[in-house]
Formats: structure tokens, C-alpha cells, sequence
């Protein structure tokens, strides 16, 4: 039976989270299929990136090759088609980051194996993966089987799974060069840096977070007066960003800010998987949602069911009357 | 230009009591409200901008039973040119990948630039179509595009990554473009648009109009479940002065007001 192969994803000289999730349950599948996890490592300069690999892997292939110093889906996509048609894996893992999503069903499609995307779990059954996905707004799951291949292809939602700790101590195999793309359509130029503004929500202490269920940008300063009253500040889920009515910086989640403040007061925000990312690690969390089955009350401690434009003016002035 | 935009109607289910069907595989479609996904309305708006900016002519392309005839008819209102529906009613069981290959063999006959699409859709969730779809094709794409501007046969990108980082690409056309909501303000049509739109044609796509596709599902769906709850907030029932006493309560007990 073939390996279990994990794709390790890495952005300026660092890997990312989602490669030690996407390799615990490489680990995991490698040992319940009796094989080994193979981590795949496409980079410039990958000294230090093989050292810390090393405990979470049964064996590191790495191909060293300026093409590969920032991700391109281009780039990776004919590399490891390459290195899946040498290695004929039982299952490749990617993580479903900014990165994967682009790369995952374009190798799938380029390979014709079987594949899905967005996982927040997978099993293996009779020597075929089965996997588990969350739809509808991450109200329903699903449970899917794959046709039958020579490989299977899946991409695991980064933050759904724990990383765990390896113990290992990986084989390093120098892969001989993987092929590249015969013309290049698509450039990596340079980075550009997240916007700053005044406040930096990520230091708050108390960060009140307003949705689209605050309906009109009017509305928001129902949300100022409401944070200035229980001396937190003001942030937002992806709708409010994307609207304009708050800038990029106040955006809390995984295309945002990711916070820890003791205090974060969810407001008209149904907490999408992205959202919840960015701040489920908050000491205590409180929504205020007038949908009971909101995502966002499977993760606060406490919760009022209503509509927030009659809770919150009169849970301000209650606050307001303990504070002074 | 010549630009195709992919769109897709599908159940509002954020705010909405959601069900599994008898079936134990499907949504139970009953007492939801369906609309454009919303990342579509930002790539059907980019398509705009592109054709007021470059001139050309915009496709929307649609997979979708017949009520999915309602987005492409707000597509034509605020600026499409053509309107086509695959009859999913004709194709069984659909996942990304089978999609992708419809909406391939749709647009064949149909020259392009530029294609833009969702980076995803919120019912399914699968990321896939649009990436599947370029991959078929043969051209460039990238997820998750919050800026574009094109020049002399290329595009230069801003894609979205984690942490509010973006990444700024070039990219050959003809390429896909999957957009990141927020990329710009869709607009409203206007009623005397929408009326104009009603009176146009749109095109659809049945079995016979896809020969020589292979079309084949990666995944079927075993079963579809809401989901264990492993943890769930303790909700303060009341008035607001009820809740807001207890809530307020809360917060003075733990120090944090």
C-alpha cells in the first residue's frame, strides 16, 4: 500500500499551522493503513524547515529550487503531480488554506484522482478514504465516499483538526528535480503588508465584534457607543469589512485578525468557521443573535437570543450603571 | 473582453432553520428563501466593471434547476449580454468536480478573455468549480482575488492570504478569476432594467448539448446530518431587562466590567 503524503505549506521562511494539523492526521491514517507519512517539502533554502519537520514525518522528500521559494499553484501543481505519479500514494493531504484552495482540485483535475476539499475530518475505510464536510453555512455535515482511483486527493480546513506533537524522526530524502512548468502564466511579484490603523484590536482586553446583522452602516455607531460603554473596542466579521463600514484592520478571522482578548461580545455574527478562527481562543465570549441555531452559540459561554437593536441599548445603560 | 461570469442560486441558510430531507442526503429545500451565492454578486459585478472599463461582452453561465433562471435574469439586468442554464434537472447528482465539467462543455462554442467566478459557494462549500474548471480549460487562475487590473494580454492580482496579507500576482490571459467577496460594492439594478431583462432569452443547455464530456462525480454524499454539539452557550431567557441584568451580572462576577 502506498504512503500517506502530506504537502507542507510554508510562507516566508515559516511553515504554517495548518502543515502540523494536515500532518497529525497524516500520522494518524499512516499508522491505522500500516504505512508511513511522507511530508512533501517543495522550497528555497529549506534547511531549517526540514529541522522542524523532522518529529512530525516518517520520511521528508524535499525539493530544493529557487522556483519554490513562494507558493505559486502553477509551480506546485505540475512539481507534485510529478512527485504523486513517483511515489503513487495511497492518500495526499493538503490543508485547505488561501493556498490549497487553489491547488488541491487543479492537481486533482490534472492527476484525474479522486478528490474532495474543505474536510474537517477523514477516516479510512477499506483502503478509501471517507471523508466529513460542513455545509450550509456549517449548519448541516456531510459524509462522502470517493469513486474508486489508483490515489485519492483531499484538502483539510485549517483550525478543525488539533496538531499534535510528533515523535518521529524522518528520513530526509533529496528528491530528484520535479518537473516545472513548461511556460509560466502566472508570477508571484511581492507581498503587501496587512493595513495598520489606530487601534489594534489584537491588544484589547474587551473587543466588541459587530456582523451583518447590524443591517446598515448607520447602525454601527449603535455598536461604538455600546463598546465605549463597556470600554472595549470595536471590531467586525467579514460582511462589515467587505461593506466598508468599518476598515480592514477592525476585521476579526482567518482572512483578518486572530485575538485572544478576555472579553469578546459577538454581535449580529452567526460566526462562520472563518470567524470563529479568529477568536474562539477569547477567555470568554458572549453573542447576542436573533437566529438560536447560529454557529456562534456553539462557541460563546453565554447568550441572549433576540433581536440586538432591543437588547443592546438596554444592556448598555445596565453596564453603564454598574461601571460608574 | 470577452468575459464569462459563473453564478449560482442557492439556499439562504445563515439566518434560516435548516433540515435534512427524507432522503438523508439533501437539504430539505422547503420554507428556505434562494438567492445568488454571494460571492457571485461580487464576480458578476467585476464582470461589469471589466466591460465598462474595456468594453466586450459579458455570459453568465449558470448550472442550476429552473428557478436558477432568476440570477442569470439580475445578471442581464445589471449588465450581462447573454444568459445560459445547464438543466441540472437532466444531470442527477452533482459535486464540484461534475459541475465543472457541465459548465465546461457549455462553454465551448463561447470565446474568452477572462472568466470570473466565486472563490466558493455557501451551500456545498467545495471551492472547486472554478479551479476544476481551469484546469479542463487548460488556462492560469487564481483564488480568493480581491484586486484586478488588466493590461496588454495580462492581469496584476491582489490575492487574499491569511492574516489580512495579500499576495500581488501577474497572471496571463485568457485566465479564471475566482473573487474574494469585498473586491467591490455590487450594484442594484434598476426596476426598469429588471423589466427589460425579463423579456430576454435565456439560453439553456440539456444532455443533448454536452456530448464528448466525460461526466464524472469524484464524491457522493453518504449522508448528510446536523451536526453533534459538542458545546453550547449557556442563553439568558427574558426581557432585555432581564437579559441585560443577568448578562451584566455575569461580566461584574468575573471582573471584567
Amino acid at each position: 500500500m502506498g504512503d500517506i503524503l502530506a504537502l507542507v505549506e510554508h510562507r516566508r521562511g515559516e511553515i504554517r499551522d495548518a502543515t502540523y494539523e494536515v500532518m497529525t492526521l497524516g500520522r494518524k491514517l499512516a499508522g491505522e493503513t500500516d504505512s508511513r507519512l511522507t511530508a512533501v517539502l517543495l522550497g528555497s533554502g529549506t534547511d531549517s524547515l526540514v529541522a522542524s519537520l523532522k518529529p512530525h514525518a516518517h520520511r521528508i522528500l524535499v525539493a530544493d529550487n529557487p522556483a519554490f521559494k513562494d507558493f505559486n499553484n502553477e509551480t506546485y501543481r505540475v512539481a507534485l503531480a510529478d512527485i504523486i505519479g513517483r511515489e503513487q500514494p495511497l492518500l495526499t493531504l493538503i490543508g485547505h488554506t488561501a493556498y490549497g484552495i487553489e491547488l488541491t482540485a487543479a492537481l486533482g483535475t490534472l492527476l484525474d484522482v479522486p478528490f474532495t476539499t474543505d474536510c474537517v475530518g477523514i477516516d479510512m475505510a477499506g483502503g478509501k478514504p471517507v471523508a466529513v464536510r460542513q455545509v450550509y453555512d456549517g449548519k448541516l455535515s456531510q459524509r462522502v465516499s470517493f469513486r474508486e482511483g489508483p490515489s485519492y486527493l483531499v484538502s483539510l480546513r485549517a483550525g478543525a483538526t488539533a496538531a499534535e506533537d510528533g515523535s518521529a524522526d524522518a528520513e530526509v530524502v533529496a528528491l530528484e528535480a520535479p518537473a516545472l512548468p513548461e511556460a509560466a502564466h502566472l508570477k508571484f511579484i511581492d507581498y503587501i503588508e496587512a493595513v495598520t490603523g489606530d487601534v489594534d484590536i489584537a491588544k484589547a482586553d474587551i473587543v466588541v465584534s459587530v456582523g451583518r446583522g447590524i443591517k446598515e452602516q448607520k447602525n454601527i455607531s449603535i455598536v461604538e457607543e455600546f463598546a465605549e460603554a463597556v470600554g472595549g473596542v470595536v471590531a467586525c466579521s467579514r460582511p462589515v469589512a467587505d461593506a466598508e463600514w468599518l476598515p480592514k484592520d477592525r476585521l476579526v478571522g482567518s482572512s483578518g485578525k486572530t485575538i485572544k482578548p478576555k472579553l469578546y461580545i459577538a454581535i449580529g455574527i452567526s460566526g462562520s468557521f472563518q470567524h470563529l478562527t479568529g477568536m474562539k481562543n477569547a477567555d470568554t465570549i458572549i453573542a447576542i443573535n436573533k437566529d438560536p441555531e447560529a454557529p456562534i452559540f456553539n462557541e460563546a459561554d453565554y447568550g441572549i437570543v433576540d433581536d440586538l437593536f432591543k437588547v443592546l441599548p438596554v444592556l448598555k445603560n445596565t453596564i453603564s450603571e454598574i461601571r460608574q | 473582453m470577452n468575459i464569462i461570469v459563473l453564478m449560482k442560486r442557492v439556499p439562504q441558510t445563515a439566518e434560516a432553520e435548516v433540515r435534512v430531507d427524507s432522503s438523508g442526503k439533501n437539504i430539505d429545500r422547503e420554507h428556505l428563501t434562494f438567492d445568488t451565492n454571494e460571492f457571485d454578486t461580487y464576480a458578476l459585478e467585476e464582470a461589469v466593471l471589466f466591460k465598462e472599463k474595456y468594453g466586450g461582452t459579458i455570459t453568465a453561465l449558470s448550472v442550476g434547476p429552473p428557478d436558477s433562471q432568476d440570477t442569470l435574469r439580475v445578471a442581464l439586468a445589471k449588465g450581462a449580454d447573454n444568459a445560459i442554464r445547464v438543466k441540472a434537472e437532466e444531470f442527477g447528482d452533482l459535486d464540484g468536480y461534475k459541475t465543472a465539467q457541465l459548465l465546461y462543455a457549455a462553454m465551448k462554442d463561447i470565446p474568452y478573455d477572462i472568466i470570473f467566478a466565486g472563490t466558493m459557494a455557501t451551500d456545498d462549500s467545495y471551492y472547486q468549480v472554478g479551479v476544476v474548471l481551469a484546469g479542463l480549460l487548460g488556462i492560469p487562475h487564481s483564488t480568493l482575488v480581491s484586486r484586478i487590473e488588466a493590461e496588454g494580454g495580462k492581469a496584476d492580482i491582489h490575492k487574499e492570504v491569511e492574516g489580512g496579507l495579500q499576495e500581488h500576482l501577474e497572471i496571463t490571459l485568457p485566465a479564471l478569476i475566482a473573487v474574494q467577496t469585498g473586491i467591490n460594492v455590487p450594484r442594484y439594478a434598476s426596476l426598469i432594467a429588471i423589466r427589460k431583462a425579463a423579456k430576454k432569452e435565456i439560453q439553456t443547455v440539456g444532455q443533448d448539448g454536452v456530448g464528448g464530456v466525460d461526466l464524472k462525480m469524484n464524491t457522493e454524499v453518504e449522508e448528510l446530518y446536523i451536526p453533534p454539539v459538542t458545546k453550547h452557550a449557556e442563553i439568558f431567557e427574558g426581557s432585555p431587562e432581564e437579559v441585560s441584568a443577568r448578562m451584566a451580572g455575569v461580566l461584574k462576577e468575573k471582573g471584567l466590567i
